[in-house]
Formats: C-alpha cells, sequence, structure tokens
C-alpha cells in the first residue's frame, strides 16, 4: 500500500507500499508488447504479495482468528487500513474508532480509482469487481501504461497475481504465529510499526509531509495517555488540515488573506 | 464480537472507497485542496500509528526492545532494504534485545 500518495513511489503491502517504478522502458515505447506489460505486472505482484505474510503473523499476534485474518486479507484488500486495524484492536480500541483509522487510510484509494476509471474505460458492469483491486500497486503499474489495452493487461495481471498471494501468504503468516505461540517473545510486535515506517518513509518528500509527520507522533503521543485507545490516532489526523493551513498561510506571505484556491481561480498564482 | 463489527466495518468503508474513485464522474475529487489532503493524511496517520505502536502500551508511554527493533527498520529503510527485510529487521532486533534483557 503505497498508501500513499503517488503511486510510483509506493512499494510493500497492498494499498501501502511501493512496488516501485513499473520499469523505465515504459513511456517510450507506444506499442509495448503485452509480454512486457505482464513482465512488469509479475514483478510488482509477486514482490508485493509476498508481504501479506507479515500481516497474517501481525493479526494473529494482535488477537484475531485465523478467520478473522484472512477475511481481512480477502475482503478488505488494502494493506495500510488491514495493519491499521490489526493494530487498533490489539491496542484495546473500541471497532468503531479501530475502523475509522482504516478506513480513512483507505480514502486515497478512491483517488487512484478516478484515475483508473479513464484509462481502463471498463464496462460498468465490470466496475464493481474490478474495484476491489484498485489499489496503490495495481495503480503503480496501470498509470504509465500507453495504451488502453496494456492498462487493462497491467490492471488484471497485477491484481489477480497480488490478490492470490497476499491471500495465500496471510494465511501462512498467520498458521506460522499461531504455531510460535507467544508472539511477543519473537518480536513480532514491532512487525506493525515497522510496517507503517516502511510505508510512511517513502512519502516524506517535503518539509509539508515531515512536519505533518512530526506534529502526529507528537498528538498521537501526547494524547496517548489520556484519552481512549484508537482516538489519539484519530484525532492525529488533524495534523494534516493543520499543517495544509498553516502552510497555505504562510506561502500567501504577510497580508495575504485569500484562500489558495480563490487565488487561483483568479489567475494570480502564488509565486 | 467487537472484532468483526471492526471487519465488517472496515471492509465496507474501504470497498466503497474503491467503488467511489471508479464510479463518481471526473473532477468531483479533483480540486487541490482535496487531492492535497487525500496526500496528507496518510501521511498524519501512518506516523500517528508508528509512534503509538512503538511506544504504546495500553495508556502508558514505555521505552522498550520496539524502539531498538523500530531503529533497526529505520536503518534497514535508510539503506533501502526491501520491504519484507526492512520489517524482519525490526522484529529480529526486538526479539534479540529481550532475550538480552
Amino acid at each position: 500500500m503505497a498508501e500513499q500518495t503517488a503511486p510510483p513511489e509506493s512499494t510493500g503491502t497492498p494499498g501501502g507500499i511501493s512496488a516501485g517504478p513499473p520499469g523505465p522502458a515504459v513511456q517510450d515505447r507506444p506499442d509495448k508488447p503485452d509480454a512486457a506489460v505482464v513482465r512488469d505486472a509479475l514483478g510488482v505482484g509477486i514482490a508485493v504479495g509476498l508481504s501479506g505474510f507479515a500481516f497474517g503473523v501481525t493479526s494473529a499476534g494482535s488477537g484475531l482468528s485465523l478467520l478473522q485474518t484472512c477475511v481481512l486479507s480477502l475482503l478488505v484488500f488494502t494493506g495500510a487500513s488491514q495493519f491499521a486495524l490489526v493494530g487498533a484492536l490489539a491496542a484495546g480500541g473500541n471497532p468503531y474508532t479501530a475502523a475509522a483509522g482504516a478506513f480513512f487510510l483507505g480514502v486515497r484509494n478512491a483517488f487512484y480509482g478516478l484515475r483508473l476509471s479513464q484509462l481502463l474505460a471498463l464496462p460498468r458492469a465490470v466496475r464493481p469487481f474490478a474495484a476491489h483491486w484498485v489499489i496503490d500497486e495495481t495503480t503503480a503499474v496501470t498509470l504509465p501504461q500507453p495504451t488502453r489495452r496494456a492498462a487493462r493487461i497491467g490492471f488484471t495481471v497485477t491484481g489477480l497475481t497480488l490478490y492470490v498471494l497476499w491471500n495465500l501468504t496471510t494465511l501462512v503468516g498467520a498458521l506460522g504465529a499461531e504455531a510460535l505461540g507467544d508472539t511477543d517473545a519473537w518480536g513480532l510486535d514491532a512487525a506493525s510499526p515497522a510496517v507503517f515506517l516502511a510505508l510512511l518513509a517513502p512519502m516524506l518528500k517535503s518539509s509539508t509531509e515531515r512536519v505533518t509527520a512530526g506534529l502526529a507522533v507528537l498528538l498521537a503521543l501526547t494524547l496517548l495517555p489520556v484519552l481512549p485507545a484508537g482516538v489519539p490516532v484519530l484525532l492525529s489526523a488533524l495534523a494534516a488540515p493543520v499543517v495544509l493551513f498553516l502552510m497555505g498561510r504562510t506561502k500567501r506571505g504577510p497580508g495575504g488573506s485569500n484562500g489558495s484556491v480563490t487565488q487561483r481561480k483568479k489567475g494570480e498564482r502564488r509565486s | 464480537m467487537n472484532v468483526w463489527i471492526a471487519i465488517g466495518l472496515t471492509v465496507a468503508g474501504c470497498y466503497l472507497a474503491k467503488l467511489l474513485g471508479l464510479l463518481v464522474p471526473a473532477g468531483v475529487l479533483e480540486r487541490p485542496l482535496v487531492q492535497r489532503m487525500a496526500a496528507l493524511l496518510p501521511v498524519a496517520l501512518l506516523a500517528a500509528l508508528t509512534a503509538q505502536q512503538t511506544f504504546g502500551d495500553g495508556q502508558q508511554i514505555v521505552l522498550d526492545a520496539r524502539a531498538a527493533g523500530l531503529g533497526a527498520a529505520a536503518l534497514a529503510l535508510v539503506l533501502r532494504a526491501p520491504f519484507l527485510v526492512v520489517v524482519g529487521a525490526g522484529v529480529v532486533v526486538t526479539a534479540g534485545v529481550r532475550a538480552l534483557a
């Protein structure tokens, strides 16, 4: 789940981590052979699909049953949201705040879908099924393809490979964690923060992102002792609008009072 | 039961978000402010989750072996290690520190 942002940067779990650029040769060949598209798609699908193992281990270690763990990978299928949910439940969060955190992380997929829908031009009847595969990795592979045929092949092969592997490795990871017994003794409670860090790192491109991350950490740790589990993380999300607002004010300079959207409409671009 | 409620809500919410993108006309979600918020929200959430799951224990802030594990994961990230290696480094170092303590 390169959940995060520009699709090509993501690499890891579905919906979270980036799988790296789909391949440098993509843009300069208008008639890219199908085999090349399939190769790109398989590379991303296999690499990221294997990280379902980490989710299976984390979920079972968080106390979810085998069935619950597998249902998440089968039906949620967007990595960061899955990790966030089991993490919040393990921390004792109530089901609503836990689900809200997972949902907020999943919202970015709506923006991927927006861009993919024009490119793929799927028939209306197919869209409800294709939607399940709209995640960081499929977007990263599909967007750079030169033709609609290549885009459709890329989307389908990445989605299918990743879906099958992610679910298989989730099952294996959950079974393995159950066999281990006390997962904390094996350090498996550190898997989940390591996953989040790996998802976060590629997104810290500019000072806006870094300041947001810093403020969110501060909020989370300050609020943790005083608010019920799950709530501090949700409130930390406020770091995003706060930083956007402050950056907007700073960039507008002293005396500036108009919103940036308004300014753009008037054609007065900020320098 | 609580877990199933959370799973059900997450399944529905995440699926609807994906479907919404494919169904709404282009332009509805394309306002710059909306897009920037969508890009920045995961940053805040992931940072908060990382901190909470490294330093939180119930409602207490603690400094334990997980912090060492997270440091190892960060180092692996700096060295551009693959995703599973990053996670593995965090797990192995955490387990190692606990075994030594």
